[in-house]
């Protein structure tokens, strides 16, 4: 009887499940379903579920509709700029907070954490003020520039957390070889938290190709739009054409699952680290 | 020593640069009339003055949908994904898979999936009212309609839970079974394991999400720009949302600096309020031993 229960109540763990997995794709299969329709079928009621035939050059027309390759050539670029510079900066910084010492370490350490709590809508406009006043808008460098100080609280605490479990003898016999400390930090501790630079790689793309506020505050000429940008335009201009804009929605959303598949086990490691740190 | 400081300096310029100078030059220009056209000029506190008035009719109103978002998808997200997490955590085969498909929808750039949820939610054609037509239920215009505009934003941001979902399961796994097997030996069922045990061990991991989706919800601002453009009738005009039109449609650069602090402090304050309450409820291992 209890086995039977317990079979029971495991099928419907199952059903729930499946029927969560569901909810979760229809949108996805519904996004590309419609990208690949003729209009007079996206119109056709009730709706049909597989397109039939299916119109490939939806995703050509879409994509030379407007121009597509600059945004995605400035997206890639800004995108680019901004992970090295996350991975970078925020790696030597993490190294100096976890390992050296200097006077009021601890405290800065402190300070620069609570501005993770910091609302960005905060700081918003005396930045674009700022970057107003020495011409940078229109430029890429508000975008990309921030990265290269530090890439942000949250990654210079992931990663000193990283540096904190490695044995500090390792370092310490290094330094009796004589070796310096930047020496170190480049060939000693940064191959060992290979998989810690990944996470903070993976997350400061995700976070700069998903950016929509800075690209339509700093942006404001075709010539230098990014993908969140053009999309919109996308919308304001093809509105009631469905099957284009999901095919230039497939198009956008693409590298990011890509970018996920291929780094889900560095991605769920690096959120369930954040979620126990807390 | 020297080199100590020299390698964490981008990060301390970076603050001083990017935070710490932005938020005290943001609380100066509450105190002017800023407008990017006029030579600046101290007015005082002019600019609290028009706020609390509200003289034109939309902070308030940008007050309470955000209030409004916030406190209906805050709770249903948490408990959602709780949920979900919960499922995951049971003897399931696949688990790997399950994690990875309801991960999925959080990476997809806001901008993004902001179309996709416009044309599912779209009332004629969309998606969503047509399955709802074939199952004999009723139908909705969504984000058409101001009554239902911020219960469908609500809905849509369930389906991007992966994040809180994940920090869950991260957390329910590791809840050590003996205390689990304890509980069977004294016949506790399901429901006391998930009372008795889950939820209090569990509590210091809602706490986290819960400061965290505050932070967030608060913030909400692509989705309205996007979908609704703040309508209809202004009924999604979130507060980053107002701020965002006055100071860059409308180039009242000061007026919303003293909006972008108002937001600031409420923030503060509601992490405030759930920092103090959590110990009433928050469960710390080991705080017996301190």
């Amino acid at each position: 009887m209890s086995a039977f229960v317990e079979r029971g109540s495991k099928t419907l763990v199952y059903l729930f499940l499946a029927f969560g997995c569901l909810v979760c794709l229809t949108p996805f299969y519904w996004m590309f379903r419609s990208s690949l329709m003729t209009l007079d079928q996206i119109f056709v009621m009730p709706p049909i579920w597989f397109p039939s035939p299916i119109q490939l050059s939806n995703y050509h027309d879409a994509l030379t509709m407007f121009p597509f390759h600059t945004y995605f050539l400035n997206t890639l670029t800004i995108v680019s700029l901004s992970v090295l510079g996350t991975v970078l900066t925020s790696s030597l910084c993490a190294y100096s907070f976890a390992r050296l010492n200097w006077p009021g370490r601890d405290k800065m350490f402190a300070l620069i954490l609570t501005s993770m709590m910091l609302p960005g809508a905060a700081t918003l406009i005396p930045t674009f003020l700022g970057w107003r006043t020495v011409g940078a808008i229109n430029t890429f460098i508000p975008l990309i520039l921030p990265s290269w100080f530090g890439g942000g609280a949250f990654n210079i605490f992931l990663l000193r957390q990283f540096f904190k479990t490695i044995p500090k003898e390792l370092d310490e016999a290094a330094l009796i070889d004589g070796a310096g400390l930047f020496r170190i930090y480049t060939s000693i501790l940064l191959p060992l938290i290979k998989p810690a630079l990944i996470v903070v790689a993976l997350f400061a793309f995700l976070h700069h190709w998903n950016d929509f506020l800075s690209p339509i505050i700093y942006l404001n000429s075709e010539k230098n739009y990014t993908l969140a940008i053009g999309l919109q335009q996308f919308k304001g201009q093809f509105n009631a054409q469905w099957n284009y804009m999901m095919a230039a929605s497939t198009v956008v959303i693409l590298p990011t699952v890509l970018v996920f598949l291929i780094g889900q086990k560095y991605f769920i490691e690096g959120i369930t680290l954040t979620g126990l740190k807390g | 020593m020297w080199m100590g400081i020299l390698f964490a300096l981008p990060a301390i310029l970076g603050f001083f640069i990017f935070t710490l100078g932005p938020m005290l030059a943001s609380f100066v220009l509450t105190f002017t009339d800023l407008k990017l056209i006029n030579p600046i000029k101290f007015i005082g506190l002019d600019n609290y003055v028009q706020l609390f008035r509200g003289s034109d009719g939309l902070f308030y109103k940008s007050l309470s949908t955000t209030f409004q978002y916030v406190f209906m998808s805050v709770p249903l997200n948490i408990l959602f994904a709780f949920c979900v997490a919960l499922l995951m955590n049971q003897q399931i085969k696949g688990r790997a898979f399950f994690r990875t498909v309801f991960y999925l929808p959080t990476i997809v750039p806001v901008f993004a999936s902001s179309m996709i949820w416009i044309w599912i939610l779209d009332p004629d054609l969309g998606l969503l009212n047509n399955v709802l037509k074939t199952l004999g239920l009723p139908t909705s215009m969504w984000i058409y309609s101001s009554e239902t505009v911020i219960p469908s934003l609500v809905l849509m941001g369930l389906w991007v839970t992966g994040n809180t979902m994940i920090i869950f399961l991260a957390g329910l796994q590791g809840i050590p079974n003996h205390l689990y097997e304890a509980l069977e030996v004294d016949g506790g069922n399901k429901l006391h394991k998930l009372l008795y045990i889950t939820v209090p061990l569990m509590s210091p991991t809602i706490f986290f999400n819960l400061v965290l989706g505050f932070v967030g919800g608060f913030q909400i601002f692509a989705e309205a720009y996007i979908m609704t453009q703040g309508g209809p009738n202004n009924s999604s005009l979130f507060i980053v949302f107002y701020l965002y039109r006055e100071a860059f449609q409308l180039s009242n650069m000061a007026y919303a600096s003293t909006v972008a602090w108002f937001l600031f402090i409420i923030i503060l304050v509601f992490t405030f309020v759930i920092f103090k309450t959590s110990r009433m409820w928050v469960y710390y291992e080991g705080e017996g031993n301190k």
